[in-house]
């Protein structure tokens, strides 16, 4: 598809020719970007199934343990017991920044240091169930957090590198092609001028040299009729 | 960036109940459409993460869409009391797809 409408001029050629540099140097770096993005957003996303698939697994277990607690204990006890929390969960957040793409990274610090203290409830009135599905639940929710960060990175880098994909194609099936057409058509058409040029001088010279080889011939007739009517041939002189 | 944000976990009572002792916000709710006002209201505050589970998450693709592209809050689904439904994993996919323009793994 030629873009036709470029006006055949040398600055426009300069111009077309400066814009297609820029526009290779850009889809070879673009491209390079995607290459990277793409390899790395592979690594995240087998990362992102492992996790989901042991977070999910870990998640049955954890629902295990609490049907069974919520099944020992009446449902008013069980929401008494988890109704005050003991532990709390402060979360910072920085960005990593990947091929220019922001991606969370999630730092968490619980109040309280250890492990075993979360239960905020006393041990005497609720089902030893709960206190199993607490303790699961605190373990599943680092993976929890980690696949928070993963996924979230996956979705964002995937949106990337649909956006630099598309830029990639249009630069290479389109702007590229396209500037290489229009330069085409420039070159072509003042290639064209030139030979016209030459054609036409070539012509002009042909003409002038013509009407002065007349002019010469037509003096030298009138030279030899002069001489003739002197007396002698002039095939003798 | 000092800043602290909250974690919430939206989904049916039974299956956020646990969260609480984590310290997690949680946020019972019972239909979709409550679901949906939350996670908005959520948006707006200091909310980094919102687990939500994927009985409720089947129903409101536009919200997650909404977000999907969005620096925070990242909303992660998680299997609720009824076990998982695989939209998660299916969202992977659809990641996927997405970046690559075809299914590749």
């Amino acid at each position: 598809m030629a873009n036709i409408t470029v006006s055949p001029t040398r600055m426009e050629l300069t111009r077309l020719k400066g814009k297609l540099r820029t526009a290779q140097r850009g889809h070879k770096l673009l491209k390079d970007k995607r290459d990277e993005l793409m390899k790395q957003f592979l690594d995240t996303v087998r990362e992102v199934r492992s996790l989901r698939a042991e977070v999910e697994e870990d998640f049955m277990k954890v629902h295990k343990s609490f049907t069974v607690a919520s099944a020992l204990m009446s449902s008013e006890a069980l929401e008494q017991a988890l109704l005050y929390p003991k532990q709390s969960v402060e979360l910072t957040m920085t960005f990593q920044n990947i091929m220019s793409v922001n991606v969370p990274v999630y730092h968490f610090q619980t109040k309280t240091k250890s492990d075993s203290d979360i239960y905020p409830y006393g041990f005497a009135a609720t089902s030893g169930e709960l206190d199993t599905a607490v303790d699961a639940l605190g373990k599943v929710f680092q993976k929890m957090l980690k696949l928070a960060e993963i996924e979230k990175s996956a979705q964002l880098m995937a949106e990337e590198i649909e956006k630099t994909r598309r830029r990639v194609n249009a630069l290479e099936y389109v702007m590229i092609p396209d500037t290489q057409e229009a330069i085409r058509y420039i070159t072509m058409k003042l290639d064209e001028n030139d030979r016209a040029t030459t054609t036409r001088l070539m012509k002009v010279k042909d003409m002038i040299l013509k009407e002065a080889i007349e002019e010469r011939q037509a003096q030298d007739a009138k030279a030899v009729k002069a001489f003739g009517k002197s007396g002698e041939d002039p095939a003798k002189v | 960036m000092a800043a602290t944000y909250q974690i919430a976990v939206i989904g049916d009572w039974e299956s956020v109940m646990g969260f609480r002792a984590l310290g997690l916000d949680t946020y019972p709710v019972n239909s979709v459409e409550e679901a949906r006002e939350k996670i908005k209201e959520l948006a707006k505050t200091n909310c980094a993460v919102i687990y939500l589970t994927e009985r409720l998450a089947k129903d409101m693709e536009d919200v997650l869409a909404r977000y999907k592209d969005e620096l925070r809050p990242a909303i992660i689904l998680i299997p609720g009391q009824d076990g998982s439904l695989g939209i998660g994993k299916n969202n992977i996919q659809r990641a996927i797809e997405r970046a690559v323009g075809a299914d590749i793994l």
